[in-house]
């Protein structure tokens, strides 16, 4: 049942992804992206991840893609049919370079078909938090300082001279 | 759940390329190169996370976090870049800054 619900959700964000990549505006290109930013974060559900099921929601569907949003329709780029679309050649180096990585991928796995023994161990939010706070203390501080250098540098790119 | 981690390294490795090919094929526009990095760090995580729920342990996810806070603060500083950018020349195609004129 759960495997069946992974599948699905994997063929959702393929096909969510595929379409974002190719759509013709940005903006539908970004609903896309939401779209399969949620399967993602019920697959990380399903993962027993659901602190990071949470963040995904949170940050990335709700905050980076609203920035997103909010960035596009403050540029008022102009028509969206004028703005350049990539022609095969521009798609052909693009499709080379991933069927470089699907062909390793193909490799490496007819290579070492031995499967490792399924199953995922759920990790509880108290282990995480534990792992978080205790042993990765440091990398807290130092995220926190690198999200106050983000701010500084957009508000200093972004003010008006 | 019984899934191996294989397949959840196929669905990431498929989406890394996926973005791969965004960033290469959309040389054009910015907010699609952009968006190609965001679908690249997503399936990064997708990798962390499935690693830390085979092994049981929480660093997978904990390295995920770490990776949702960068990005927030690169895509923060890489907008407002395009807005700047924009600012300047009114177009968002890459093509056009060419120059390293300060």
């Amino acid at each position: 049942m759960e495997a069946t619900l992974f599948y699905i959700l994997a063929a959702v964000l393929l096909i969510g992804i595929l379409l974002a990549i190719t759509a013709r505006q940005v903006v539908r290109s970004i609903v896309y992206l939401v779209t399969s930013f949620f399967a993602l974060a019920l697959m990380f559900y399903l993962l027993g991840a659901p602190l990071i099921a949470a963040f995904e929601v949170i940050i990335y569907a709700g905050a980076i893609m609203v920035l997103f949003l909010f960035v596009i329709m403050m540029l008022e780029l102009e028509s969206p049919e004028k703005l350049p679309h990539p022609h095969l050649k521009n798609w052909l180096p693009a499709l080379l370079l991933a069927g470089a990585v699907v062909g390793s991928l193909v490799v490496l796995l007819c290579s070492r078909l031995q499967a490792v023994p399924p199953g995922f161990i759920e990790i509880p939010v108290r282990q995480f938090a534990f792992a978080l706070f205790k042993q990765y203390g440091v990398a807290v501080e130092v995220v926190s300082m690198q999200l106050l250098f983000a701010l500084v540098g957009a508000l200093y790119l972004g003010r008006r001279r | 759940m019984s899934v191996p981690l294989s397949h959840v390294l196929i669905v990431a490795s498929l989406m890394f390329a996926m973005g791969l090919g965004c960033v290469v094929a959309w040389r054009a526009n910015v907010i699609m190169m952009l968006i190609g990095i965001e679908i690249m760090l997503n399936a990064v995580m997708l990798t962390f996370v499935g690693g830390s729920a085979h092994w049981g342990i929480a660093d997978g996810q904990l390295f995920s976090l770490m990776l949702m806070a960068l990005t927030s603060a690169e895509v923060s500083l890489a907008l407002a870049m395009v807005v700047y950018l924009h600012r300047r020349k009114q177009t968002v195609d890459t093509d056009q800054f060419d120059s390293m004129k300060g």
